[in-house]
């Protein structure tokens, strides 16, 4: 009866060798640097003096209270917002000229859902940018494409005008088109946003199979209780950089405390 | 059909797809009212223009006109960051100011310009065929007709080239900039075309109905398909369409050649918005009643799915037992009948297979929400449709 356990990769057989494992990762190259970045909106600041360094190949979720700078930190990092001071560097290099390394997926409702295209083009998309510009997507991209969505369990949704279908399903179509984009270093603010347990599972899944590819993952994340299950890295935020590193090490009360300014408990299981 | 009926025909038809193709942009930018701002304030620049080049065909002041329009853009977007008022305000502030600039500027010079504020407004289409590109000696043809076709052949030739671009961007900004297609060019780029289009289309047709050639074969166009391509298509359809029809009626009723194209995009507007098939407001209305039913129609299956006594599944009792007021059991009986979901036996209803696997496949559906097995089941079920 029902067919989505088929649909979805929720336990990959298929595993992929790891490349590194964690902790390596940890003493291994920097995927990113952020470096004293300031972020302002009409010249008031939501992003102070932050530093960042996310290692190559860690799965990391970025943490803190609503307007804590979360998103306005990932589009800094992606050039998609200018900072009135600091730097990025995706593998030591500016942002624009690695912009083929990195794919991005946005917090739900920051694209028009009333735009005239369906689910198999908007996963296109996500082959624009190693085409640059001028030239057209072909077989080869949509080949792609109709793959990616095979992955996140959508390829009976394709030909689906991207407003009839449900916030998850949305959700597994911007997976889809990051997936795509084939990059090195994924950002994805909020994925698990209003999406049922079962596409939670497979997002994850899809997430952690990018890790043992090699790939370094970046999620906003609200749900602390996962975090310790999900991710091997985590940053806190609010407005400033709070800490930064291995789960097992970092993600503490203290820190939740200075996070979220009340008194945190989580049940961490080490 | 003369000759000049026909060059009139066919400036308007050029002129509509120039318009609708920004114009498609612009809709689904919701930036429908800048474009009302720029044929409004490009009149300084065309004075202006006009005083310089002292020829109103000039590609110089073409350029100078269009760039008063990217101006108005810009002024607008800068009086709407500073936070204090939203964007249809600051379009309210910006363009009538630049208007009233151009009209006092030709109040003042009227004497020597030969411009006046009925022309911008509804253009001299009427005109344009007697107004001759006349090149070593040969007449060419009317100096609109190459204008606005040459206009139109480098916003075509803009489109094919850019056309994945300006779809990304406009779709998603965030995501158009992380790949390397600024929104900001792009932006520009969209607007200055649009200025461009504006001007060369409002020596021919004014500026009420460059804006309406714009948004509303566009706003058409939106209400029929979910493919950009096809939006495209149709807008230039409909368009070229209330061109040629908006001329004859002006011919009939011996009325403005572009009061009567803007009503005939009026009328157009209207019967797509009533009959679209999906969007229109009868599709809509047709649709919610039927939803009705078939939710009365499932509660239905539900309730013989789930009662086994005889009486609670009368023919006779339905209404009791489901609380039926708003439809009526027998559209919902019919239906079912006719779906094969129930057999009725001795005026007692039971669900055939048939309805019973309906029946859990739609509970499983609206419980769900993504159960991709009853993709087929829309066909015929407007419930399962969004
Ligand atoms: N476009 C904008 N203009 C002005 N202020 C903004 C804008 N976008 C965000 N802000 C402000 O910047 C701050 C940080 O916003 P941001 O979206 O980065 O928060 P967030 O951590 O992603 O929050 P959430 O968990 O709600 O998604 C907030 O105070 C917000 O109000
Ligand atoms: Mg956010």
């Amino acid at each position: 009866m029902n067919s989505r356990d088929t649909m979805i990769n929720t336990n990959p057989s298929n595993e992929i060798p790891a490349s590194q494992s964690v902790d390596e990762a940890g003493a291994g190259i920097l995927a990113v640097k952020v470096d004293d970045l300031t972020v302002a909106y009409n010249y008031k600041p939501v992003l102070w003096d932050i530093d960042l360094e996310i290692p190559e190949g860690v799965l990391m979720a970025i943490v803190g209270p609503n307007g804590a700078g979360k998103s306005t930190l990932i589009k800094a990092i992606l050039g998609i917002l200018k900072p009135i001071a600091g730097s990025v560097s995706i593998y030591g290099k500016p942002y624009h000229k690695q912009r083929s390394l990195v794919a991005y997926v946005p917090q739900k409702g920051s694209v028009d859902w009333d735009f005239p295209t369906v689910a198999l083009d908007v996963v296109m998309m996500g082959t624009y940018g190693s085409l640059g510009w001028i030239k057209r997507p072909g077989v080869k991209e949509k080949k792609a494409a109709l793959e990616a969505l095979e992955k996140v369990g959508m390829l009976p949704f394709k030909n689906r005008q991207i407003s009839q279908l449900s916030g998850g399903q949305q959700q597994r179509i911007f997976l889809a088109r990051a997936l795509v984009q084939d990059a090195s270093i994924y950002f994805m603010d909020e994925p698990f946003q209003g999406v049922d347990a079962t596409t939670e599972i497979a997002i994850i899944n899809i997430l952690k199979e990018l890790r043992k590819a090699g790939k370094t993952v970046v999620v906003v994340h609200h749900d602390l209780q996962t975090v310790p299950e999900y991710f091997d890295w985590v940053t806190f935020l609010n407005v400033k950089k709070i800490a930064t590193g291995p789960v097992k090490d970092i993600f503490n009360d203290d820190n939740l405390t200075k996070t979220y300014g009340i008194n945190y408990k989580v049940s961490v299981q080490k | 059909m003369s000759n000049a009926q026909f060059e009139i025909q066919l400036i308007a038809s050029l002129v509509a797809i120039a318009c609708a193709i920004p114009g498609t942009f612009l809709v689904l930018r919701k930036m429908a009212m800048i474009s009302d701002a720029i044929s409004h304030a490009i009149l300084p620049g065309l004075v202006i223009g006009f005083f310089i080049t002292q020829d109103l065909n000039s590609p110089l002041l073409i350029l100078l006109a269009a760039l008063t329009g990217v101006v108005t853009v810009i002024l607008v977007e800068r009086i709407q960051k500073t936070g204090l008022v939203k964007e249809d305000t600051a379009i309210g502030l910006v363009f009538p100011a630049l208007f009233s600039i151009g009209v006092i500027m030709i109040a003042k010079n009227a004497n020597d310009v030969h411009l006046d504020v009925d022309a911008v407004l509804l253009g001299e289409l009427a005109f344009a065929p007697f107004d001759r590109l006349i090149v070593a000696g040969i007449n060419i043809g009317p100096k609109s007709l190459w204008i606005i076709g040459t206009i139109l052949t480098i916003t075509v030739g803009l489109l094919i080239a850019f056309f994945k671009e300006l779809k990304v961007s406009t779709f998603d900004a965030g995501l158009s900039a992380s790949l390397g297609f600024s929104p900001v060019v792009i932006h520009y780029g969209l607007m200055t075309m649009a200025s461009i289009t504006t001007v060369g289309a409002f020596d021919a047709v004014g500026a009420i109905l460059v804006v309406a050639l714009m948004i509303a074969p566009a706003a058409c166009a939106y209400l029929l398909t979910t493919d950009l391509k096809k939006m495209l298509g149709l807008a230039i359809v409909f368009g070229v369409f209330a061109a040629v029809s908006g001329y004859w009626v002006a011919h009939w009723l011996d009325a403005s050649i572009a009061g009567s194209i803007t009503t005939m995009l009026g009328v157009v507007f209207l019967i797509v918005y009533l009959f679209a098939p999906n969007k229109g407001l009868i599709a809509v209305m047709y649709r919610e009643k039927q939803q009705r039913i078939e939710v009365s129609l499932l509660t239905f299956l539900l309730h013989l799915k789930n009662h086994n006594e005889k009486e609670e599944r009368h023919v006779n009792h339905l209404n009791e037992h489901i609380n039926w007021q708003k439809v009526k059991s027998k559209t919902v009986l019919d239906l079912a009948l006719k779906n094969n979901m129930i057999l009725i036996d001795d005026k007692i209803v039971a669900l055939t297979d048939k309805g019973d696997e309906f029946t859990s496949k739609a509970i499983d559906y609206i419980i769900t929400n993504e159960d991709a097995q009853i993709e087929d089941m829309k066909e015929d079920f407007f419930l399962f449709r969004g």
